[in-house]
C-alpha cells in the first residue's frame, strides 16, 4: 500500500485566501487541485510537502473557459475534461482537442487540471508544448498582485516553474487571430502514456504567406518546450510541403532527446522532424 | 480531521488524517469493498468512484477532498433490489470474468451511457480506455456496454 507521509491540510475559499496559506507555510507547501501529478510522487516520497493547500473549491474563480477581447483565456482549475469539451477552447484552437484526447485517459482527465500540469513542470508534459507553440502567457497571482510571463519564460527548468513559493497560477491567456491553424501529433507507447515524443503547431497565414508561427516540443529535450529557428525559418514563407519539412528537420537538429525506456535518442530526433512536419501540415490544413 | 462524505445517498461522518485515500476510506471505514484497489497509481482503474458524478480514480483522492461532496461506488448502482442495466449487460453478455475491473468498468459504462446514450465501439472503447482489464476481457465488456445501451434505447421508444 501505498501512503503519503503526513502534511497538513488546507482548503481554500480564495485566491487570496491560497496566497496567504502559501506564505504562511512557507517554501514546503504544496497547492493541489487534481493532485494526479503530487500525490502519485507523495506516495513515492518523490515530494514530501509539509502541506497542501486545496483549491478545489475555487471554480467559481479558476474555472472558466471565455474569450475576452482577442484572447482565450483558460483558467488554471479547468479540467483536462473540462478543456476537451469545451467548443469555445476547440473550435479556436483544434491543437486542444488533438492534446487533451491523448492526456491520460478520461478518467484521469475528469480530476486532472490544466494550471496543475503546467505547474508540474514535467519535461514531457503535453500542454507545456502547446502553450508554447500558441505563444500564451501565464498570469500568476502572488501577494504584492498580479504579473504576466510569457509561458515561453515559464519552465525553468524539469519540476521548475517562473510560480515562487507564495504564489498561483490564476489563468492562461491565448492570442486570438484571424487566419490561425493549429494542430497536435503525438506518438505514444500505448494509450494513455506519457508521449514517446510530441509536436504541436500553430499557424497564422495573411496572403498566403506564414506571418507568425508557433511549434512546441515535449518530450525531447527542447529548451523551453519551443523550437524558435523552426518558426524562423517558417515566417515569411507560403505554408507548404517543403517549408514544413524544413522546419521539421530544423526542430530536430536543435533540440536534445536522452534514450530512455520509451527509445533511443536517434528515434526521438526523428519523431520531432516527422511529427513537427505532420502538425504543421495539420495547422495549415485547419486555416 | 473531520468528514462528512454522503456514499450512495448515506451521511457517515469520520476523523481521518489527511493522508487517508478515498480508496482506503470506502473499503477500510465504511466496508463497502467494492471499489477496488489496484496499481495504486491512477492508472489500472479499478479504484474508479464517481465523485459529484464524475468517474475518478479514488486511490488518488484524499479522503478530506472528498468532504462535503457525494460519492457513488459500485455498491450504490442498484435500486431496490433491481440491477443497473450495465450490470444485466455484463451478466447478459459474460463482461465479468475474474471481477476485478469490473466495479470501475460498471461506473464508467454508466457515466458513459448518462453522457451518450447510444456509443459507438470507438467510444465505448475511448471511455474505458483508464480501466485495465488483467483478463483482457474487453471484447466481452464493450459487447455488455452496447447492450445496456440497446436495452435502455428499447425501453425509452
Amino acid at each position: 500500500m501505498q501512503v503519503p507521509a503526513t502534511f497538513a491540510y488546507e482548503r481554500a475559499d480564495s485566491v487570496p485566501h491560497a496566497i496567504a496559506l502559501l506564505e504562511r507555510y512557507g517554501p514546503d507547501a504544496r497547492i493541489v487541485a487534481g493532485g494526479h501529478s503530487l500525490i502519485p510522487m507523495m506516495k513515492l516520497r518523490l515530494a514530501q510537502p509539509e502541506a497542501l493547500i486545496d483549491i478545489n473549491g475555487l471554480a467559481g474563480e479558476l474555472g472558466r473557459v471565455a474569450v475576452e477581447g482577442d484572447e482565450l483565456a483558460i483558467g488554471a482549475l479547468v479540467r483536462h475534461a473540462e478543456l476537451l469539451d469545451s467548443a469555445t477552447a476547440t473550435d479556436l484552437f483544434p491543437i486542444f482537442r488533438d492534446a487533451e484526447r491523448v492526456i491520460a485517459d478520461p478518467i484521469v482527465r475528469n480530476r486532472g487540471t490544466v494550471g496543475g500540469s503546467l505547474c508540474q513542470g514535467d519535461p514531457s508534459e503535453d500542454l507545456a508544448a502547446v502553450f508554447a507553440a500558441l505563444h500564451a502567457t501565464a498570469v500568476i497571482q502572488g501577494p504584492g498582485g498580479v504579473r504576466h510571463v510569457p509561458i515561453r519564460d515559464f519552465h525553468r527548468g524539469p519540476y521548475e516553474t517562473a510560480v515562487e513559493p507564495n504564489e498561483l497560477l490564476i489563468q492562461l491567456r491565448v492570442p486570438v487571430r484571424p487566419g490561425t491553424g493549429s494542430a497536435y501529433e503525438k506518438v505514444e507507447r500505448r494509450v494513455g502514456d506519457w508521449p514517446v515524443a510530441a509536436a504541436g503547431a500553430v499557424l497564422t497565414v495573411e496572403d498566403g504567406v506564414i506571418t507568425r508561427a508557433g511549434v512546441g516540443l515535449t518530450a525531447v529535450g527542447a529548451e523551453g518546450f519551443r523550437a524558435p529557428e523552426a518558426e524562423e525559418l517558417l515566417v515569411g514563407r507560403p505554408p507548404d510541403a517543403e517549408a514544413f519539412a524544413a522546419a521539421g528537420r530544423v526542430a530536430a537538429e536543435h533540440c536534445e532527446p536522452h534514450a530512455d525506456q520509451r527509445g533511443p535518442a536517434d528515434y526521438k530526433r526523428h519523431l520531432a522532424a516527422e511529427l513537427t512536419r505532420r502538425a504543421l501540415t495539420t495547422a495549415a490544413g485547419r486555416i | 480531521m473531520r468528514v462528512t462524505v454522503t456514499v450512495n445517498g448515506q451521511p457517515h461522518t469520520r476523523e481521518v488524517e489527511p493522508r487517508l485515500l478515498l480508496v482506503h476510506f470506502l473499503r477500510d471505514e465504511l466496508g463497502l469493498t467494492g471499489t477496488h484497489w489496484g496499481c495504486d497509481t491512477s492508472n489500472c482503474g479499478v479504484c474508479t468512484v464517481r465523485l459529484d458524478g464524475v468517474p475518478v480514480k479514488s486511490c488518488t483522492v484524499l479522503a478530506v477532498m472528498a468532504d462535503g461532496h457525494e460519492v457513488t461506488t459500485v455498491e450504490g448502482l442498484e435500486r431496490d433490489g433491481e440491477l443497473d442495466t450495465v450490470q444485466k449487460g455484463f451478466v447478459e453478455c459474460h463482461g465479468l470474468q475474474c471481477g476485478f475491473c469490473t466495479p470501475g468498468m460498471l461506473l464508467t459504462a454508466r457515466w458513459l451511457l448518462d453522457r451518450d446514450p447510444d456509443p459507438d465501439e470507438t467510444r465505448i472503447r475511448e471511455a474505458i480506455s483508464g480501466q485495465l482489464c488483467r483478463c483482457t476481457g474487453y471484447e466481452n465488456i464493450v459487447r455488455s456496454i452496447r447492450w445496456a445501451a440497446a436495452s435502455e434505447q428499447e425501453a425509452r421508444s
